[in-house]
């Protein structure tokens, strides 16, 4: 990301974000000091690496569910393996929620991989048995 | 003619009447508008058996209260419903209240109610209901008055009126009433009957009926109750206890159920929507106000459902059970407190109108069976029993219900009885699934498999109480794909 | 009808059942678990969102990735369980009774029995919410299995009442599936559920969270189609002429969690103030050889608390079938732990005097949020343990870890005192003492 943009990102001269790294919930001021970003109020190295992330480039972890055939139960909670922009939630949850896998699925199997080419793989977030 | 009578309505009067018909040598059947019977004012009512020396001398409502208390006995017998007789407690909280005891007490024994005392031994009072209030003055000690589950009266009435014959048509609104030769044609949405006899137990809507049939005479305006329910096993209540009555009831009373819960209520609010069965803020501040007068430990943080019911009050204030000008068309009306308590009484009335008003020569049936069996019930086994019936049937095994334990087994039962559940509510109010402290939270969705399985209709089609109550009203994850995409691409749009 | 015979048996196969099953089996007891699903895991295989396991694993996991760990090592390590069993009474001589619909009824002799059954969802009519009573009304929890569990969404506009972690996460959820969820109403000025939830779920997708506001009335005679909101004051008693119409499908509730104790009551443990059964320091109740872990004691606000918890129930009962069962049991001598300032609940409610002087843990929760407090523990007047804290809310558990010297309470103490003080307060008290 260019300068300008993040720039644009912290138009205002303070922004307040709630870290959601524990459940502390640190309110992290993002400062524009002469065009300098400078981060305060974080309690640790994770929420400082959170804010900025969530200033410059907010991500998120994607749980949903997908259809199983045969399975114990008719779908199966997925999970991406890696946080994912947030912008394309909507519509990798969308694109889950159209393919159909067959159990039986171990937990941490990989269902798509790929996804969006992200590079972030799609996994099982339990075991599912076949359905007896 | 298709019938020989038709009872519309299938609340307590309707299929008491059904059931009290079923003796004799009659075609019948029974129209109910809801999803099942025991839907309206029978549903949410106090279930209170009434000694009978409260309604005024000049209330024919009095005599049926006093009389219909007594067949409680063998109905209770033969029918196998929840009935105690608790005795009930009128509370006087005010020295200048005990000349109205004094006043029920004499008239109430002079008209045959049994057994009335005055208590004022403080000792004694507290004896009998350790839970009354400190301020208690004196008693009125009804041991005659007791607690039934009305509803559950009303599935008995109506399974063992289904076993001696009697028809039942659910979802059967009645939209018009002709006069025919001979009879009537009942007209209902989904197809039309015709019969010698109709008798109206519309309960709030009788006069609604009454007026389609031509007899129109009289008025029902309801009148709203609003109760609390509290949690098993933080209070417990011996007897019925009510307060100095006022102008529009019987006031805030509390009561034991006969499934040992503890409720408030009702109030008594004159409304105008004969369908507005909801509860407001102001009414359940005042059950509770008033509940905490007779009862102050009342455990106001356990209270598991609040409810409401409508009362069927009828411009003479008093019961209207008559043969109309339109002659065959009976009417039962104004069934309003002690109805519950007369009823049986209201169906030999009914029966005494048939034959001297209409002039029926009622015969016998030769195969009337009045015993209907109790439906079994987990919680009357003993161990051994219930290791029993679980080799017999795996069913018994499988707990559904974990508040009021309740197997597979009575649910199924419940559904496949005469007369039997078709939707959530039906299971609930036959075998208690989901009555208990969770109110169905866990249980629902494994009732509405077994109903979905026993119906034999899709999972999403099962309903709270038929008709528009779904309760999955949008789209299948694990079935439905292409609507998925588009709704979440909209969505994805804004 | 079979009977059984085992050292501990472990009522419920949740967060808590499983945690406390492991940890017996591996310090050498008999268990066997007993779990009225038909599947080992509880209520976390329905949480299907991230966020469990940074304390424990130190790793972002799934609920029911969570809980597959413990499901796994369960099974590694062999110990016995019996699914779609429900038990319906424990007495108070150890005997459980249970159904299944294979083997019919169970009797179970145990050394031990630890307690893992979990926590319900308070209902509409413990809220008496006003109104009709259509269909179209879950639980959050309720909601969240149809959705996440069997694959059906019950609506397509919602209001959420309350503001509970569950509540707020359906809201997302239900989002992601296309739904709209028009708000999440709550009666109190602040969030019930935790911070991180409300900026991820709520505030992430523009979701109003409309404070000291509740439902005043349910519009709707067979499917919701509506509520009333309005705004509530200190009391929350309804302020009049403030109130709106949000029209919707379905109402999800989310207000609170109550701990599942009908088979602890009947097992003659009695409970205190928060639901819970009465329990000392070692989680025992006050039935010799019956423990308590997880919500069944109280409600957590993280899963790694409840498998904590979990592991030292386990553990304590596998030390009270090796050296206290079957034995005379000695009269406790016990320290009651009493909730003082601004302190909704403590637990445990009893410090073995004998255990002093080990890591104790404290549980307590405060009734009002407030900022720059101290949390300190008394003897009558005397301060013996004392942690500054910035900011503090009921919805947040506070955690207590520490251990006295036996010089600092006196031989005789019966009781201690918990309170969470405003700091100014304290230094008036100092000034005043």
């Amino acid at each position: 990301m260019s300068e300008s943009s993040k720039k644009d990102k912290l138009s205002e001269d303070k922004k307040v974000i709630r870290c959601i790294v524990c459940p502390t919930g640190c309110e992290i001021t993002a400062e524009n000091v002469d065009g300098e970003v400078k981060i305060i109020g974080f309690g640790c190295k994770r929420g400082e690496e959170y804010a900025k992330e969530e200033l410059f480039e907010p991500k998120r972890i994607v749980t949903a569910t997908m259809r199983v055939e045969d399975g114990f139960l008719p779908i199966i909670p997925v999970r991406t393996e890696k946080p994912i922009p947030k912008e394309l939630v909507f519509e990798i949850i969308k694109e889950l929620s159209s393919i159909k896998v067959k159990a039986p699925i171990k937990v941490g199997d990989i269902l798509v991989e790929n996804i969006h080419n992200l590079e972030v793989n799609v996994i099982s977030s339990r075991d599912m048995p076949i359905k007896t | 003619m298709d019938y020989d009578v038709i009872i519309i309505g299938g609340g307590v009067t309707g299929c008491c009447i059904a059931r009290t018909l079923s003796l004799y040598d009659l075609k019948i059947c029974l129209l109910e508008k809801e999803a099942d019977i025991a839907s309206g004012t029978t549903k949410a009512n106090s279930g209170i058996i009434h000694a009978g020396y409260a309604a005024d001398r000049k209330y024919v409502k009095r005599k049926f209260c006093i009389h219909g208390n007594k067949l409680f006995d063998l109905a209770h017998k033969e029918l196998n419903f929840p009935f105690k007789r608790t005795g009930t407690l009128v509370v006087a909280l005010e020295e200048r209240q005990i000349k109205d005891l004094v006043y029920k007490r004499n008239y109430g024994t002079e008209d045959g109610v049994p057994g009335l005392e005055i208590i004022i031994d403080k000792n004694r009072i507290k004896r009998m209901e350790p839970q009354l209030t400190d301020k208690v003055i004196a008693v009125l000690h009804a041991p005659s008055g007791g607690i039934v589950s009305p509803y559950e009266l009303t599935f008995a009435l109506a399974e063992n009126a289904h076993m001696n014959g009697v028809e039942f048509f659910r979802e059967h609104e009645v939209i018009g009433i002709n006069k025919i030769v001979a009879g009537f044609e009942v007209e209902t949405k989904p197809k039309k009957f015709t019969s010698r006899i109709v008798i109206n137990a519309a309960g709030l809507f009788a006069a609604e009926v009454s007026r389609m049939a031509g007899a129109d005479t009289f008025e029902i305006y309801p009148r709203r109750g609003e109760y609390i329910l509290f949690d098993k096993g933080l209070i417990h209540l011996n007897k019925v206890l009510f307060p100095m009555p006022t102008r529009l009831s019987k006031g805030i009373l509390a009561s034991p159920t006969i499934h040992g819960h503890v409720f408030i209520g009702p109030n008594a609010d004159n409304i105008l929507d004969i369908e507005d069965i909801s509860t407001t803020t102001r009414g359940l501040k005042e059950i509770i106000s008033g509940g905490v007068m007779l009862v102050p430990n009342l455990p106001l943080n356990a209270a598991i459902r609040n409810f409401a019911g409508l009362r069927a009050v009828s411009n003479t204030m008093d019961f209207i059970i008559e043969a109309t000008e339109m002659v065959g068309f009976v009417n039962v009306a104004g069934i309003l407190s002690p109805g519950l308590t007369s009823t049986f009484a209201i169906a030999e009335e009914v029966v005494r109108i048939l034959i001297e008003d209409l002039g029926e020569e009622l015969k016998e049936k030769e195969k009337y069976n009045p015993y209907r069996p109790k439906p079994e019930h987990l919680s009357d086994f003993t161990k051994m029993k219930l290791n029993q019936k679980i080799k017999e049937n795996q069913a018994w095994g499988r707990i559904i219900c974990r508040c009021e334990t309740i197997p597979e087994a009575e649910i199924v039962d419940s559904i496949r009885r005469p007369v039997g559940a078709t939707a959530i509510d039906g299971v609930k109010f036959r075998c208690r699934a989901g009555m208990g402290r969770c109110q169905g939270g866990f249980c629902m969705p494994r009732v509405m498999e077994i109903l979905s399985r026993e119906l034999n209709i899709p999972y999403d089609e099962v309903t709270k109480r038929g008709k528009g109550s779904h309760y999955l009203v949008n789209k299948v994850l694990c079935i439905e794909l292409t609507e998925d995409s588009k709704e979440s691409e909209e969505v994805a749009e804004k | 009808m079979k009977s059984l015979d085992v050292d501990i048996a472990v009522i419920g196969a949740g967060s808590a059942g499983l945690g406390a099953a492991i940890e017996a089996k591996k310090q050498g007891m008999d268990v066997l678990i007993l779990e009225r699903n038909d599947e080992l895991g509880g209520i976390t295989l329905q949480c299907i969102h991230n966020g469990f396991g940074l304390k424990i694993f130190k790793e972002d996991l799934t609920g029911p990735e969570y809980i597959q760990r413990f499901i796994d090592e369960a099974k590694e390590l062999k110990i016995p369980y019996k699914l779609d069993t429900m038990v319906i009474e424990i007495t108070e001589d150890k005997e459980i009774y249970a159904v299944n619909k294979k083997e019919g009824l169970l009797r179970i002799k145990a050394k031990a029995i630890i307690l893992s059954m979990g926590c319900r969802e308070k209902t509409r009519g413990a809220i008496n919410i006003p109104g009709f009573r259509p269909a179209g009304m879950y639980t959050a929890g309720q909601a969240q299995r149809f959705v996440n569990i069997e694959g059906y969404i019950p609506g397509k506009t919602f209001v959420i009442l309350g503001s509970g972690d569950i509540g707020m996460i359906m809201a997302r959820r239900l989002t992601w599936l296309g739904c709209e969820v028009k708000a999440v109403v709550e009666i109190k000025s602040y969030v019930s559920g935790l911070i991180r939830n409300q900026v991820q779920c709520l505030e992430d997708y523009n979701i109003p969270l409309i404070l000291n506001h509740t439902i005043t009335k349910i519009h709707g005679k067979e499917r919701v189609e509506g509520v009333t909101i309005s705004s509530v004051d200190q009391n929350w008693d309804r302020i009049v002429d403030s109130d709106q119409y949000i029209e919707c499908d379905s109402i999800l509730l989310s207000v609170g969690l109550v701990p599942e104790n009908e088979l602890t009551t009947k097992a003659g443990a009695e409970l205190s103030n928060n639901g819970g059964p009465i329990v000392d320091d070692n989680l025992e109740t006050i039935m010799d050889g019956i423990f308590a872990c997880g919500n069944v004691l109280q409600v957590h606000d993280l899963v790694d608390n409840v498998s904590e918890e979990a592991k030292r129930a386990g553990k304590n009962a596998a030390i009270y079938v090796k050296e206290r069962y079957g034995k005379e049991q000695i009269k406790k001598d016990h320290i009651k732990i009493i909730p003082g300032i601004n302190v909704g609940y403590v637990k445990p409610d009893y410090v073995n005097f004998s255990n002093l002087e080990n890591l104790l843990h404290f549980h307590l929760r405060v009734k009002e949020p407030d900022r720059d407090v101290i949390i300190v523990i008394k003897e009558v007047n005397k301060i013996i343990y004392q942690r500054v804290r910035s900011f503090v809310i009921p919805s947040e558990m506070i955690e207590v870890r520490t251990k006295f010297k036996p010089e600092v309470i006196s031989p005789n103490c019966r009781e201690l005192k918990i309170e969470v003080l405003p700091v100014s307060l304290l230094e008036v008290l100092d000034e005043v003492g």
